[in-house]
């Protein structure tokens, strides 16, 4: 079992508020991911969880018991730098056996227990070289060794690909995936990385100046964002978000004007607006198709036309001077400045309030995540 | 020679293309030849002239208060030199006084250096203090020992024992090549704080981290992150000090002028005191060409130690 609660988190370097008071649970087995602008806090929390740094108030449990003020070798948690922390002056046999050494294990015991990490890992003929002989992906491998051996209850990563370049990163992040099925841990993994934040996530918790602003499955922060934050976040190209104010609210939806000029009505169902509330629109990329610009009430001029082979990024520039992207099909073809229409995907629409929170859509029964 | 070749290739090339190989080559000779002599000469005068000197020196009778009887003697300076009883006395006690200031400034130099590695307040102004001692001049600091600190009379550490109701201990009388150790190491510990403080600033915190999660404690961080990290800085550190080591000269002038008897003479002491109190300039050369000898062993046997050390990366 390992199940990890934290209840009202804080921590101030020097009377600055770092971490604001979160709370968490991570249940057994799971693959949760910590993402968040940069400077947010996701480190400074992954070095609470690890007991690297000391907490100024709040408690963190595991499995009933309270590691809040634990030494952080004694709370059963394994965690990889983004330098990967090797000892430079050992082998990677002795990397991998330092914690066990200094426990004072039997020695037959550790061989074993290396050279099975080893195994899994592939690192079996790299285990007499220096970290300085390894390449950054086998350094990356046996940073994780180092953590298996300890056979913890928790994984922690602090952007551990981050320093590999675009293939390896590719491959490090199927092996994760895999070790992650293989040893049936709970990891916590720290990433600025989109893809791999969808790709290896049971469960993504998005922070923001110390706060956790939504939990969720990669899906459900995709689809239904509880603010515009966490939709502006989540997903690439960034989603486009529109200024306009509210015409009506019914039951049938609430009918919205945008100041670039179209009206929508739009399904989503509120009680606490108004008309002329201001409001934002906001659509992804993906969910609004190009058109000719007869055929749109939503006329608009083509910017930059970036083709990525399988799609085609088209950068738009609205009647009323904002700027937004859409996501064509790959063979889309466009000329700079030419005029068109767009056609969002209305029943994908989110819309927000003037405080950014999200004005719930009705969820389709096969999407409810 | 072949970096100082490189501009006169260049130079050749771009102007005088039409010429032979040979012709070519030749002139690039004669170029490099001229570009580099003056070094050579400079080089040639500034230690091969003195070398020569002293070499002969040393095979003459060669004695200030007889002045002309100048016969050629052999070898009979150096076995005078190597049998003469301050020999012994100064071979030990260079190597004393080395030793135990290597091993003094490393493992101090090491304590402090890790000790003022965690911050406190204050931590910029004590790092500075650390290192002046450095900066003071070994004539000056010897006299400040002598007269401020280790006087029986009126220094600090006379008045500290009378204060506990002891006797005060008149150092360069009873322990005199312990106070010039005392004296030394205090001039060369912040040498070694200096270059180990800057290494520390560039231990990863992150891998002290991953050994605290490792579960190593202070101690076993020291031991195997820290001490290992440091390997080199301190190779550096031994190797510049035995240098700068084994010709102290000052703070024995002017604290005990090597004595009492021959207790504190080094080599360099002893070589002063046989050309200058004895004005034997042939015995002196002799002592100076065996000091040069020894030196020359001690850097090939560091060289072959620690170098190896320095150059094998990481
Ligand atoms: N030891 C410290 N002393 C003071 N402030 C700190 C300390 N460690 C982190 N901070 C501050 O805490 C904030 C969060 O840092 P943290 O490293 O957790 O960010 P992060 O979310 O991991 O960012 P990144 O994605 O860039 O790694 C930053 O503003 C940082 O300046
Ligand atoms: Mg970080």
């Amino acid at each position: 079992m390992s199940d990890l609660t934290i209840r009202n988190l804080k921590k101030s370097f020097e009377d600055i508020h770092i971490i604001k008071g979160i709370d968490l649970d991570i249940k057994d087995h799971e693959f949760v991911v910590f993402v968040g602008p940069s400077g947010c806090g996701k480190s400074t929390l992954l070095r609470l969880i690890a007991g690297l740094e000391e907490v100024t108030s709040g408690s963190i449990q595991l499995d009933e018991r309270d590691i809040t003020d634990v030494a952080p070798a004694k709370r059963d948690l394994a965690m990889v730098f983004q330098s990967y922390a090797l000892y430079p002056h050992m082998t990677v046999r002795k990397n991998m056996s330092f914690a066990l050494d200094l426990a004072g294990i039997d020695k037959a015991e550790i061989q074993r227990k290396v050279e099975d990490a080893a195994k899994v890992l592939e690192l079996g003929p790299l285990l007499e070289r220096k970290p300085k002989a390894l390449s950054g992906g086998q350094r990356q491998r046996v940073a994780i060794g180092r953590s298996i051996v300890r056979n913890p209850k928790i994984f922690l990563f602090d952007e551990p690909l981050s320093n590999l370049d675009a293939a390896l990163r590719v491959l490090m992040r199927l092996e994760l995936a895999r070790l992650h099925k293989e040893l049936n841990a709970t990891m916590i993994y720290v990433t600025h990385d989109q893809v791999e934040a969808m790709t290896l996530a049971d469960k993504v918790v998005v922070l923001n100046a110390g706060r956790v602003e939504q939990v969720g499955s990669p899906l459900e922060l995709y689809h239904h964002p509880v603010n515009q934050f966490v939709a502006g976040f989540i997903g690439t190209p960034k989603m486009a978000f529109l200024k306009g104010t509210v015409k009506a609210v019914s039951n049938a939806g609430v009918t919205v004007a945008l100041d670039c000029g179209p009206h929508y009505q739009l399904p989503h169902q509120s009680t606490s607006l108004k008309p002329g509330d201001d409001i934002t629109f906001g659509i992804r990329p993906e969910n609004i198709e190009v058109v000719a610009a007869d055929q749109s009430p939503f006329k608009v001029r083509l910017d930059v036309t970036e083709h990525l082979g399988a799609d085609t990024y088209c950068y738009i520039k609205l009647a009323n001077g904002e700027m937004m992207t859409v996501r064509a099909p790959g063979d889309f073809m466009a000329d700079y400045g030419q005029n068109a229409g767009l056609l969002p995907d209305l029943s994908q629409a989110h819309l927000f309030d003037a405080s950014g929170k999200t004005i719930p859509r009705p969820r389709p029964p096969a999407q409810a995540a | 020679m072949s970096i100082s070749s490189l501009p006169a290739e260049g130079t050749a090339h771009a102007s005088t293309p039409p010429v032979t190989v040979h012709e070519e080559r030749q002139r690039q000779s004669r170029l490099s030849l001229a570009m580099v002599s003056p070094s050579v000469a400079v080089l040639l005068v500034w230690m091969a002239v003195p070398l020569a000197m002293t070499i002969y020196f040393s095979l003459i009778r060669y004695n200030l208060l007889y002045p002309g009887d100048n016969d050629f003697v052999g070898l009979e300076n150096f076995y005078f030199f190597l049998t003469d009883e301050g020999f012994t006395a100064g071979m030990t006690n260079t190597l004393l006084l080395v030793c135990s200031v290597l091993l003094i400034s490393v493992v101090v130099g090491v304590l402090i250096a890790v000790l003022v590695d965690t911050s406190f307040w204050g931590r910029g102004i004590v790092r500075v203090l650390l290192i002046s001692p450095f900066f003071i001049m070994p004539t000056v600091s010897a006299l400040v020992w002598k007269n401020l600190l280790l006087h029986p009379v009126s220094g600090v550490f006379a008045a500290v024992w009378r204060f506990f109701g002891a006797e005060p201990i008149d150092w360069f009388a009873t322990y005199p090549m312990e106070a010039i150790i005392l004296i030394v190491s205090w001039q060369w510990v912040p040498f070694a704080v200096l270059l180990l403080m800057t290494a520390m600033q560039s231990l990863d915190q992150e891998q002290k981290d991953a050994a605290r999660l490792d579960g190593a404690g202070p101690v076993a961080i020291f031991w195997h992150i820290t001490l290992p990290h440091l390997a080199r800085p301190i190779a550096v550190v031994v190797m510049i000090e035995t240098i700068f080591l084994l010709s102290i000269f000052a703070e024995i002038f002017t604290t005990t002028g090597g004595g009492p008897g021959y207790e504190t003479t080094n080599l360099a002491y002893l070589i002063y005191s046989q050309a200058l109190l004895q004005f034997d300039v042939g015995l002196a050369s002799a002592g100076g060409l065996v000091a040069v000898l020894l030196a020359n062993i001690a850097a090939f046997i560091l060289i072959r130690m620690i170098g190896k050390n320095l150059t094998d990366k990481g």
